[in-house]
């Protein structure tokens, strides 16, 4: 047998560009997005209590970033998110590696983890609020909630698509039980709970905001509504901003993850 | 058939082994009781119209599936022990499958040595094993490499490294080459008689490609379906090892046609 190299080449230099072509267009669309929003606010005489320039804004941001408060606020929303974040997938992904398992698991739950899906579980803020008061608590709370589900489902598609053939093999050279999990199970399913954790990551944000909206005093998301409600609105933008910004470095952590435990999978992205 | 103690003792023994499928209502009979032994070294190949239940009789030697009845002995240790399936006898077994099976998250390399692995053996032991093997199996410099990035027929040869990776003495190859394309089968089958005189590995290769069977066997047993069963055993005389060349003599020719005749009849 021999390789083939040139299939190989061609593939490569689209790597390439695949991975060249969003450095350069993000910056473009974004530059000619803030110019639209820029002309409009000076053009159309929009009130800055409405939609500020996007030069206040930033000047905003960058106060911000000077003021240890908005740090103290901006490091409540982290921890609140990532605690949510950790209890969603220590118990989405083993009670999913337990369901996709046990067949009478999955039948006996399954209306519960349906029920906690459809209801809307933002209108339950408030309740959470009631329950486990105006501190940190009810935010982890939420976050987790929020977060919990698609670690779950994830988790569970992942173990149940393991390969039959695979799992041949392991039976062929009678391997353990724990071998199997170790060698096949977690693997196989690897990168699903990724999938999972990728999208709970950012519903944990979204719930720890959503927390901090309609209860208590610290966090980005009441530092949010208090500027709102003061008018600020330039810097009730950039409270947005550096919201987005948190989200973003969470969603690529949770990418750089990917690629480092699954270097092997297609939804690593190409290799170079 | 052979007890288990005598000099000549085959590498496989089936007594009064049967199969059957299904609920109590609606039972398929898979295999119907079939007496079989393979002698130590011979490469025999099971062929058969879908349903005959060749991929079962493999399947039941190789410990995948326990028999409803009868007994399997494997290099004369007990197969199935209370429905346990007996480590002694599935180290003497090494499976290969119409898929490659290997697993995408390990190199080529790891996916050879995994068994190695499973049992144990240590890092250096497990690198140098797989680097011989996959000489032996002729995919050597790609052990680094990921198994997407080998072509079918490769990814088919590391497969067969792995179920050589602990020595066993028989080789199981269920359809192994099925899902190649013609010209890349017939290379794998050279190879395959080539890796077999080398390692005089018994082996039981289950196929419904007449020539492929005529060309790779000692011995050919016809399954007939429902129930599967063996219909006829036709010895294949040719010296080894045999060429491409051989599958366009008379000699060839009369067997796939005898075989083909009797395939006719029964499926």
């Amino acid at each position: 047998m021999t390789a083939k190299p040139a299939p190989a080449q061609f593939a490569k230099r689209f790597v390439t560009m695949d991975g060249a072509l969003p450095w350069i267009t993000t910056p473009v669309l974004l530059a000619v997005l803030i110019l639209i929003w820029d002309s409009y606010v000076r053009y159309a005489g929009v009130s800055p209590l409405i939609l500020p320039r996007p030069g206040a804004v930033w000047t905003a941001w960058l106060e911000m970033l000077r003021d240890p408060r908005a740090w103290h606020h901006t490091w409540m929303t982290v921890y609140a998110t990532l605690s949510g974040f950790a209890y969603a997938s220590v118990i989405g992904v083993v009670l999913g590696v337990l369901i996709a398992r046990l067949r009478w698991l999955e039948l006996t739950l399954n209306p519960f983890i349906v029920a906690t899906q459809v209801i809307p579980k933002v209108a339950l803020v408030p309740l959470f609020v009631l329950w486990f008061g105006f501190g940190v608590t009810s935010k982890v709370i939420v976050a987790a909630v929020l977060a919990f589900f698609p670690i779950l489902t994830n988790t569970a598609m992942g173990v149940k698509s393991i390969d039959e053939g695979h799992r041949d093999v392991m039976v062929s050279l009678n391997a353990t039980r724990w071998q199997v999990f170790r060698r096949l199970e977690f693997p196989s399913a690897l990168p699903f709970i990724i999938t999972g954790l990728e999208i709970g990551i950012v519903l944990a944000i979204i719930g720890a905001v959503v927390g901090e909206y309609l209860g208590g005093n610290a966090g980005l998301g009441h530092l949010l509504i208090a500027r709102l409600n003061a008018f600020e609105t330039d810097q009730m933008f950039a409270v947005l901003i550096h919201m987005s910004l948190l989200g973003f470095i969470f969603y690529f952590a949770i990418g750089a993850l990917r690629k480092m435990l699954v270097p092997w999978h297609a939804s690593a992205g190409p290799r170079v | 058939m052979q007890a288990a103690h005598t000099e000549t003792q085959p590498a496989i023994a089936f007594q009064a082994v049967e199969k059957w499928y299904g609920t109590r209502d609606e039972p398929v009979h898979a295999l119907a009781a079939t007496d079989l032994a393979v002698a130590d070294g011979e490469f025999l190949v099971l062929l058969g119209p879908s349903g005959c239940g060749k991929t079962t009789l493999l399947r039941m030697i190789g410990g995948l599936i326990a028999p409803t009845s009868g007994e399997i002995a494997i290099e004369g240790h007990s197969l199935w022990r209370n429905g346990q399936r007996q480590a002694e006898a599935l180290s003497d077994l090494g499976m290969v499958f119409q898929e490659a099976n290997l697993f995408p998250w390990l190199s080529i390399e790891q996916n050879i040595a995994l068994p190695l692995e499973l049992k144990g053996a240590p890092k250096a032991d497990r690198a140098a094993r797989a680097q011989a093997l996959a000489k032996l199996v002729g995919i050597q410099g790609f052990e680094k490499r990921w198994p997407r990035e080998l072509s079918g027929g490769m990814r088919q040869r590391a497969a067969i490294a792995r179920a050589l990776s602990y020595d066993p003495r028989i080789l199981l190859m269920d359809e192994p080459f099925g899902a190649l394309d013609a010209m890349t089968r017939e290379a794998m089958n050279i190879e395959l008689q080539r890796i077999w005189m080398e390692t005089r590995k018994t082996i039981v290769l289950v196929t419904h490609s007449i020539a492929e069977a005529v060309f790779l066997a000692d011995r050919i047993l016809l399954l007939s379906p429902r129930p599967g069963r063996v219909d006829m055993e036709v010895q294949v005389p040719f010296a080894r090892p045999r060429g491409p060349d051989l599958q366009s003599t008379p000699e060839f020719q009369a067997i796939v046609r005898q075989l083909r005749h009797r395939l006719n009849e029964i499926s």
